[in-house]
């Protein structure tokens, strides 16, 4: 059966909403619309009664304890609040000083981590950016390497959002407990599609986000251990008290009934749909690869999440990639429309030549993606990168038998 | 960002795709000039070849492009339009030109400077290996 088009393999930059989350959401929109603070009132105790139970369906997901789930307007969010907010916390000098403590992270992890590190740099943090292995993981021997007396914190993704790697989190964390560290992982790719228990993992920050598993946008959370031990943060934003001092502002309801029946849902349904999501990733994998020469699937072979494959093409360009498979909404390494012309940083960080990296197509399968979209993708990248190819100056050189990566480029 | 019908249409039924031997084959033909800009590390490598007869004038054309869809219709565009132009002529096209030709957003605009640059560095080889002066007063490219 021919699927309907266009097909969306781009599950890794967001999900379609459940249906059973909107249905679950639509009440508190203008039925049930109390402000969850407001104490006196059925409409506040309706609110936050609502806010509650998603907070106990979010803890249930991980293995946490409700009191230990704040709410939050996303991973960004989260990982601000985590990073910064540790890192003051535990500062071994005050503000304005250097010398104030050492982060560790890694090169490719997401902006929304880097960036808050950057800052703590420029603030009298000393910050190490671990390089991640050809496979793209991040072992806790790395970490152990880069350990130092005055660690504070260690900041790492749980799994990688372009590559879909999957770093040593659990023995990471125990590392970090015996040390004395905070460990926050960025867990929005992993949460939800993989089964997670704070308590065993040893985290004790993690940030994830509903609509990458289903829920809608503008809506996470952020883990915050209490216990053994307890970890403290320094608000980002402050007023009136709100998450235990931690994230002031009115809760957005709405958006956390839907966030809480997201984490519900997928907390029920991940371990049928991991199986069947790898299924079909290795079948989308290993129809590329058998059929196109010069193409590699990028990361480590299995130390993936089940839904993410990133594939290069060799002497094709990402972005007329894209153009050429236009029924199949998926991205692409390249960061071209950016203006930028820089091929991505994650690839380049696993030592993925400059070629390939400019060649490579992100397709996250998830909820509703089914075989025959697969076998569809298959058919239109390969009719895609055979045009490309019989245009490509690269191709030629290539099957002439020169080492294009050996030539001088003359770059302008 | 959509893609102008002019670049879609390029892309899709590109002009002149080819060349005019094998990298080592066209080094050696005097009445063939060959310009490679780019480099593969910044995504475009434009290869435009021409093939030019006894009266100065560009009888062929030929292009391959590894790059993105607009630099992909930027260089087909340049071999349909040098196609009867004696070189003096062909140095007067214009990276401006292209952008206007097929709508392309400004961060494409580098798809176009690359496509003028391999035009001229096509004719410099070309006259490179005829032992013809570099240019007939044709102004410098303006990026």
């Amino acid at each position: 059966m021919a699927p309907k088009l266009p097909i969306y393999f781009d599950n890794a930059a967001t999900t379609r909403c459940d249906p059973r989350v909107v249905e679950a959401m639509l009440p508190y929109f203008s039925e049930k619309y109390g402000n969850s603070a407001s104490r006196n009132h059925s409409f506040g105790w309706e609110a936050e009664d609502a806010v509650e139970l998603a907070r106990e369906q979010a803890a249930a997901l991980i293995g946490a304890n409700p009191k230990e789930v704040i709410f939050t307007s996303g991973s960004t969010e989260s990982n601000n609040l985590a990073i910064k907010g540790a890192a003051n916390m535990y500062a071994k000098a005050p503000a304005g000083q250097t010398g104030r403590g050492h982060v560790i992270t890694a090169t490719h992890e997401h902006k929304a981590v880097l960036d808050p590190c950057k800052r703590l740099q420029r603030e009298g943090f000393d910050v190490t950016f671990l390089e991640p292995g050809a496979d793209g993981i991040i072992t806790a021997e790395m970490v152990a390497g880069a350990m130092r007396p005055d660690t504070i914190l260690v900041t790492l993704m749980w799994a990688n959002n372009e590559l879909g790697t999957i770093n040593e989190i659990p023995q990471i964390g125990a590392l970090c407990h015996q040390r004395d560290v905070v460990l926050h992982t960025d867990a929005t790719q992993w949460v939800g599609k993989m089964p997670t228990d704070v308590e065993r993992d040893c985290i004790d920050l993690m940030s994830w986000s509903g609509h990458k598993m289903y829920g809608p946008k503008g809506v996470g959370a952020l883990y915050v251990r209490r216990r053994k031990p307890r970890v403290r943060l320094e608000a980002i934003l402050d007023g009136g008290g709100h998450e235990r001092g931690m994230r002031s502002g009115t809760m957005n309801v709405t958006g956390i009934v839907g966030f809480g029946k997201a984490c519900e849902l997928c907390r029920q349904e991940m371990e049928h749909e991991r199986e069947r999501l790898l299924k079909l990733r290795r079948k989308l994998e290993a129809g590329l690869t058998s059929r196109i020469e010069v193409c590699q699937v990028n990361g480590h072979a299995d130390k993936r999440l089940p839904n993410i494959a990133n594939v290069s093409f060799g002497f094709v360009e990402g972005e007329s990639l894209m153009m050429g498979v236009k029924d199949l909404a998926c991205s692409s390494g390249s960061a071209c429309t950016s203006a930028s012309l820089e091929p991505s940083y994650v690839l380049k960080a696993l030592g993925v030549g400059d070629e390939l990296a400019h060649s490579s197509l992100r397709l996250s399968l998830g909820r509703w993606s089914t075989e025959e979209e697969v076998d569809f993708a298959i058919e239109a990248i390969v009719k895609a990168v055979e045009h490309l190819r019989t245009m490509s100056p690269l191709w030629d050189l290539h099957k002439e038998g020169i080492d294009v990566s050996k030539i001088q480029w003359q770059a302008h | 960002m959509a893609y102008s019908d002019k670049v879609v249409d390029h892309y899709q039924h590109p002009r002149n795709v080819g060349s005019f031997g094998t990298s080592s084959e066209v080094a050696t033909r005097a009445d063939v000039g060959v310009g490679i800009v780019g480099a593969p590390e910044c995504g475009d490598v434009m290869q435009l070849q021409i093939k030019v007869n006894e009266h100065g004038v560009i009888e062929d054309a030929k292009f391959k492009c590894f790059g993105c869809g607009s630099a992909i219709a930027s260089s087909s565009l340049a071999t349909e339009w040098l196609k009867g132009r004696s070189l003096d002529d062909a140095m007067s096209i214009k990276n401006t030109q292209i952008v206007e030709e097929l709508s392309l957003p400004p961060v494409k605009i580098h798809c176009s400077v690359l496509a003028e640059d391999s035009i001229r560095a096509a004719i410099a080889d070309y006259r490179k290996k005829n032992g013809l002066a570099a240019e007939s007063a044709a102004p410098a490219a303006a990026h």
